[in-house]
């Protein structure tokens, strides 16, 4: 019954899933490694990638080279976005209840959701994949798409590159060490302030950027704010919250579950993945690659 | 506050039939039971300091236990209405075992991410909940007999449903209150000032949260039973997460700090919604700017402002 093609398609599949997530919930995850607050609006930077990713894509006309322009200046325009929102709103909760944060960035779902309902309206809205990568090839039986290939190899080209900046700079030592001790490293002098900033930034360009890129394959509607939240929620959770890596590893594991639990349980796999979370919390509460928060 | 100020809005709230209209007695039904919703919210809220960010899913196994006994299976209300409590109640027990083993952020991740399975189910089980078209025409309970009365018998169902809700919440209220002011209530109040002390007197600080997350599951599950009924049908919107924020929001909105905070914020945020929403559709919209404004106009929380605003009248007062 389970055909080699089959399984090849599903892990395809699964995979694709992983990495467009992982987009996504890497920037959540590092938000909160830190500057600890936990961004619900983070799917709504997500919807908003895509509705930008739409809009550029209408400006510019569907020709060649247009879509990895939209992608990138929608991933832009959302960064800005959440540039204004720490600046402006977000700064002056510091050091303030989670709950204010948290019900600050629940207030920007709102906005976020309604103003895009006023701007794009309420039906579904779809983007051509990029000429280059339209068709598909076949891999042991299994069919292919070149955007979904494209988007698995690019998953982790976007892992590593984070993993480097992270790293291997100085601005990624900064942020490490704004994560460990923000007031001493602010005591060293460093700008703490416009550090926060550009990290909210980078988060917020990433859910743009995963946004941006999903909209080949899948339909822009309002209400995908809210569905990517929870997943990217769940993969963060399984992988550890504020883990890089874990977040990778959250990403696969969620994407092949889901992939695969349609063979046990039709219609509800999204079950096999709470069933996972719930396993992993037993065996460690701080999530796969965590380590519990202080 | 004064102990005979609930007594007497609760006794003001009940002459609604009588003295408003038909509009009045659905709005004053919608605010006493979300007012239950919220105080029940509380009780983990502001009583263990515990940030739940899913308690809709107890309203929402509420609301479906019962309607599922009440319309499939014929169950009388008093049993269905019984069991959508258990039910809530036994579900915050599982859930709540995993949730209080993380810290504040991820224990609010949690019980959304608990609560939007319970959401997925009731979307997805066609056969028992309706799917996505929920379950409509759920029945008033039987309370014909109330038509025999001599004052009550002019008034209409939806008036007797509301009579029923009162009893029913006020009870609820009574034993929330009871709870609070209980030795047991004091300890969840010790978890929330500091558990790692509580912890060192040999409290059971899961064990306590683990309990205090069932009974506010339990009212939270019976709120959602009377919801279902009073709004003649049970949707998946009712366990889904922007239904948790608009709780929680109620309840920050009328303070933490005290018992019926949650209640007045319960009213505000319904009337409110009355109001907006006659003229625009977009009240999500309305509701985010209200809540920004709040967090910044309020820069020491809500609840610190009214508590600033109370001690200055009572200092007036006194001069």
């Amino acid at each position: 019954m389970l055909e080699p093609s089959f399984i090849v398609g599903q892990v395809l599949s699964g995979l694709t899933a992983a990495m467009f997530l992982f987009v996504v919930a890497s920037g959540l995850s590092v938000v909160f490694g830190v500057l600890r607050v936990l961004n619900f609006a983070h799917g709504s930077f997500y919807m908003m990638g895509a509705y930008l990713a739409w809009q550029m894509m209408h400006w510019l006309g569907p020709v060649t080279g247009n879509f990895w322009l939209a992608v990138l200046g929608s991933a832009l325009g959302v960064a800005l976005l959440g540039g204004l929102v720490e600046r402006f709103l977000l700064r002056h909760l510091y050091g303030k209840e989670d709950l204010y944060q948290l019900l600050l960035t629940y207030a920007l779902v709102l906005i976020l959701g309604d103003a895009a309902r006023i701007v794009w309206g309420t039906q579904q809205l779809s983007v051509a994949r990029p000429k280059g990568l339209a068709g598909s090839f076949e891999l042991f039986g299994a069919v292919v798409p070149y955007y979904n290939f494209f988007i698995i190899v690019l998953g982790p080209v976007i892992a590593v590159t984070c993993w480097l900046l992270l790293t291997r700079t100085d601005l990624g030592r900064m942020i490490r060490a704004a994560a460990l001790d923000r007031e001493m490293l602010a005591a060293l002098g460093a700008d703490v302030g416009r550090l926060y900033t550009l990290m909210f930034m980078g988060g917020s360009f990433l859910a743009g950027l995963g946004g941006a890129l999903v909209t080949p394959v899948r339909s822009i509607v309002p209400g995908m704010d809210v569905e990517i939240i929870v997943e990217a929620f769940i993969v963060v959770v399984i992988g550890g919250l504020g883990s890089f890596w874990g977040t990778f590893l959250g990403a696969i594991i969620f994407g092949q579950v889901l992939a695969f639990g349609i063979l046990v349980l039709p219609g509800f796999s999204l079950f096999a993945v709470f069933a996972l979370m719930a396993v992993v919390l037993i065996v460690r509460p701080a999530g796969l690659l965590g380590r519990p928060l202080s | 506050m004064k102990r005979w100020l609930p007594a007497l809005a609760f006794i003001l709230v009940l002459c609604v039939p009588w003295l408003g209209s038909r509009f009045h007695t659905f709005l004053a039904t919608e605010i006493v039971i979300l007012a239950l919703f919220a105080v029940s919210l509380n009780l983990l809220l502001g009583y263990t300091g515990l940030v739940s960010f899913g308690h809709a899913a107890y309203f929402g196994i509420g609301a479906y236990t019962c309607a599922i006994l009440m319309k499939t299976h014929g169950v009388p209300f008093p049993l269905a209405f019984a069991a959508a409590g258990a039910m809530a109640a036994a579900f915050a027990v599982v859930f709540g075992f995993f949730c209080v083993r993380s810290t504040r952020i991820y224990f609010a991740m949690l019980t959304l991410a608990f609560a939007q399975i319970v959401w997925a189910v009731c979307f997805k089980w066609n056969s028992v909940t309706g799917g996505e078209q929920g379950l409509s025409n759920v029945p008033y309970p039987d309370l014909s007999f109330l038509a025999a009365l001599p004052v009550l018998g002019s008034l209409r169902t939806a008036d007797h449903y509301f009579l029923l809700v009162m009893l029913v919440a006020g009870v609820c209220f009574f034993v929330l209150h009871r709870i609070v002011r209980s030795p047991f209530g004091r300890i969840l109040t010790a978890i929330r000032e500091n558990p790692e002390r509580a912890q060192f007197v040999g409290i059971n600080v899961r064990a306590y949260q683990v309990a205090a997350f069932a009974i506010a599951g339990a009212f939270a599950g019976f709120a959602g039973a009377l919801f279902g009924i009073f709004n003649r049908g049970v949707f998946p919107d009712f366990a889904y997460w922007s239904k948790s924020a608009e709780v929680l929001i109620m309840a920050i909105l009328g303070g933490i700090g005290s018992f019926w905070g949650p209640a007045i914020g319960a009213a505000a945020l319904t009337l409110l919604n009355h109001q907006i929403s006659s003229f625009t559709q977009y009240w999500p919209l309305v509701l985010g700017v209200v809540l920004i404004v709040l967090l910044f106009a309020f820069p020491g929380g809500v609840t610190g402002t009214l508590a600033a605003l109370r001690a200055r009248l009572r200092a007036k007062r006194h001069a």
